[in-house]
């Protein structure tokens, strides 16, 4: 588990408290079970256990329900994210002209495979099937900046904007 | 509701509105095969086995979601509809793993026969193997073992634990090629707040969901010449294990099954129904008392393992009003290894104690650390009605032609009362017969409260009136206990047994099973109590005779320690 906050019960209701404000805003229905899982994503940056665990028992849905939707859409998750999440285009046209390439050296500067987080949490690391910038190819985003015409020579320039 | 005329396979049939086209198909006898389909459940139509063809619009259609409709025209036959169905079971089992020869389900398996009654060849299968899945099985059990890898997805185990048990243990999780049925975060089955009450096993068509098995445990202790091996069998299975020989549900084969146990080998062979009688002694002493000194009411019955564990879970805020008594599994695994070990004069080191089960529950109840007071584990064993049949198959018995055999006697004696635990209500009865009579002097009338879902009634007994409830099916148990929390039940005496139809409906037992074989069962069943000449517990003379030379009083010192458990607070997920 990434956080330890729930050690303590004191811990724990500090730790869910933004939570039970997003909780408010809702009725207790099983309908709002995906708008309460996006904006608690967005206030924790994934979806951790404890925050499963609460919304399920303030729902009253059980734990494996709550985990089968968020396990069925790739928009949630449950590992912690990086505060930069890179996003590699694997289409055809970034296919053809190096996009593996790319993708490989990213890897190797941050140490992380493709879906995994940099253990400072700076950086996610994710393939996409096309980001539909095939004319910049090979390309990739990094948050909602796109960076295209790339060269394995390019990147670590191009990272090191997003290490401050 | 208005009626709709159709053609089904050229009959020209009415039936009302709403129907769905299988429905329709098998009132004039005419049967759709069907996986994802179950008669006691939620409509699904995610397998598209009952495929057929609508001839006036050439339409292929999932009969067993579609509702009829006028002027239809459905070929269950035509070239389409059975090429269409034969290409869905291959795909199916194109991702499934081929090892039939070595799977539980080996013979009961719902895709097994419609693959070879639809005359799927091997060659068939191979053409289309498609990507096969290599995912771990959970076996940390004690009770259930999942098999992700034969998983059909066909979501029966995961509508029978919302629907009817109200739990949601099971989940289908992920998507496409990765959906699998889950727990919460993968968690093994030993840590979720599952109540191994084995529905799940029951529907699940193929070997996907099975128990654990204790039948290589139990050939090795009757092996063990060291080992006195004494079983226990539980009163539903008397009325079930016939099913896997081919006779009808409800088929009362008692003597055959003594018969079987003692050809297996056991050195005693014993009736759960003598310590059932005992449980009622004690259960119903442990209520008298509740009323007499106005302590917190209602009382809630305790001899039901998934219950138990459910009520841990979910419930345990109201652990304080559920019955110490001990199930009747356990007072009997005790008292072979004490009061037993000490008539035979046998060490109860070298006692090793099976008992024959409806339940995968029951596995787990034998595990509990609390469940101990003999000095060692007072139960070895659980065998389900299905793991017993195959011990028998295995040796080689004919059944159906075995002479009829007694139970031996110290332990083998029971009422009517205990045989009817088996079925749901037959606790409240059994118990309410004798606090009657202890009370008043005065038999109780048959409650006849029926079989399915939550039965209510009034108890006069004397100046006392009863307010009883009886609930089968998890789901159901809680609407009663919510009122109980709130304050707002008006009951004095709750029965919960956690499968529908109580024991007879058990996840031990034969499959494939539906509501309709489980009213067979019970009726089979409540007829043994109309026979029997002891139909009251505290008549029982064995039992008579145990609290003379052994316990003393029910609830005194002896039976206290060795009757009564505990329970325990579970997390909720």
């Amino acid at each position: 588990m990434a956080c330890n906050c729930g050690k303590e019960q004191t811990n724990l209701e500090k730790y869910l408290a933004p939570l039970k404000g997003i909780m408010k805003k809702y009725k207790k229905e099983e309908k709002y079970l995906i708008p309460i899982l996006q904006e608690s994503q967005d206030q924790y940056g994934y979806l951790p256990e404890e925050v499963l665990k609460e919304i399920a028992s303030s729902l009253d849905l059980s734990l494996s329900q709550v985990y089968g939707v968020v396990t069925f859409y790739t928009q949630f998750h449950m590992e912690p994210r990086g505060k930069n999440i890179i996003r590699v285009c694997m289409g055809t046209a970034c296919h053809v002209r190096g996009g593996t390439n790319v993708l490989q050296v990213i890897q190797d500067e941050l140490g992380i495979e493709s879906g995994e987080t940099s253990p400072d949490l700076k950086f996610t690391l994710e393939t996409v099937a096309c980001i539909g910038a095939c004319g910049l190819a090979p390309v990739i985003m990094i948050n909602d900046d796109t960076h295209g015409r790339l060269t394995p020579e390019k990147i670590p320039a191009v990272l090191g904007q997003y290490l401050e | 509701m208005s009626k709709i005329t159709l053609t089904i396979d050229e009959q020209k049939i009415q039936v009302e509105e709403g129907m769905t086209v299988l429905e329709a198909a098998r009132e004039v006898g005419i049967e759709i095969p069907t996986l994802c389909y179950h008669p006691d459940l939620a409509l699904h139509g995610a397998c598209r086995v009952c495929v057929v063809e609508n001839l006036a619009n050439n339409g292929l259609i999932a009969s067993c979601v579609a509702p009829v409709e006028e002027g239809m025209e459905i070929s269950t036959r035509s070239s389409r509809a059975r090429r269409a169905r034969s290409r869905n079971v291959i795909l199916l089992l194109a991702n499934h793993p081929n090892d039939c020869l070595g799977c539980d389900r080996n013979g009961t398996c719902e895709l097994q026969n419609i693959a070879y009654s639809l005359g799927i060849r091997h060659e068939t299968v191979e053409e289309l193997a498609g990507e096969k899945r290599d995912l771990p099985l959970d076996n940390t059990g004690p009770a259930l073992k999942r098999d992700p890898n034969k998983c059909i997805l066909c979501g029966r185990c995961v509508r029978v634990c919302e629907e009817v048990q109200g739990v949601s243990a099971l989940q289908f999780s992920k998507r496409g090629f990765d959906s699998i049925v889950t727990t919460a975060f993968d968690l093994p089955q030993s840590e979720i707040n599952c109540a191994n009450c084995g529905q799940c096993a029951t529907v699940c068509p193929v070997g996907a969901i099975t128990e654990i098995s204790d039948i290589e445990q139990v050939w090795t202790a009757l092996e063990d010449e060291e080992k006195h091996v004494v079983v226990q069998t539980a009163p539903a299975i008397q009325a079930t294990i016939g099913e896997e020989f081919g006779l009808e549900p409800g088929t009362i084969v008692t003597g055959k099954l003594v018969a079987a146990l003692r050809k297996l080998g056991f050195d005693r062979v014993f009736s759960t129904e003598f310590s059932a009688d005992l449980t009622i002694m004690e259960e119903g002493y442990e209520f008298l008392d509740k009323i007499q000194q106005g302590k917190r009411l209602p009382h809630i019955t305790s001899c039901c393992p998934g219950w138990v564990k459910f009520a841990e879970h979910n419930y345990a805020d109201l652990l304080e009003l559920v019955s110490t008594a001990k199930s009747p599994q356990q007072m009997f695994s005790t008292l072979s290894k004490t009061y037993y070990a000490e008539k035979s004069k046998l060490d109860p080191k070298n006692i090793f104690t099976v008992a024959i089960m409806p339940c995968t529950a029951k596995k787990f109840e034998k595990e509990r650390e609390e469940l101990r007071d003999s000095g060692y584990q007072d139960t070895d064993a659980v065998l389900t009605t299905r793991e017993l049949a195959r011990m028998i198959k295995e040796i080689g018995l004919n059944f159906n032609d075995l002479a009829d055999e007694e139970f031996d006697e110290l332990m083998g004696k029971s009422s009517g009362a205990a045989t009817i635990f088996g079925t749901t209500g037959g606790v409240t009865e059994a118990a309410l017969r004798t606090v009657k009579e202890k009370l008043t002097g005065e038999p109780l009338e048959r409650l006849n409260l029926g079989l399915r879902g939550i039965k209510e009634t009034v108890i006069e007994i004397g100046d006392l009136t009863i307010n009883v409830a009886v609930a089968s099916g998890l789901a159901n148990a809680a609407k009663l206990l919510e009122e109980v929390r709130a304050g707002k039940s008006k009951y004095h005496f709750i029965e919960v047994m956690a499968c529908p139809h109580g024991c007879v409906g058990g996840g031990g037992q034969p499959l494939p099973v539906d509501n309709e074989k489980k009213d067979m069962r019970a009726e089979g069943l409540g007829s043994i109590d109309q026979r029997k000449y002891v139909r009251k517990s505290h008549e029982n003379p064995m039992i008579e005779k145990l609290y003379k030379e052994y316990l003393g009083d029910p609830l005194g010192g002896k039976s206290h320690h060795l009757l009564h458990t505990s329970y325990q607070k579970r997390d909720k997920n």
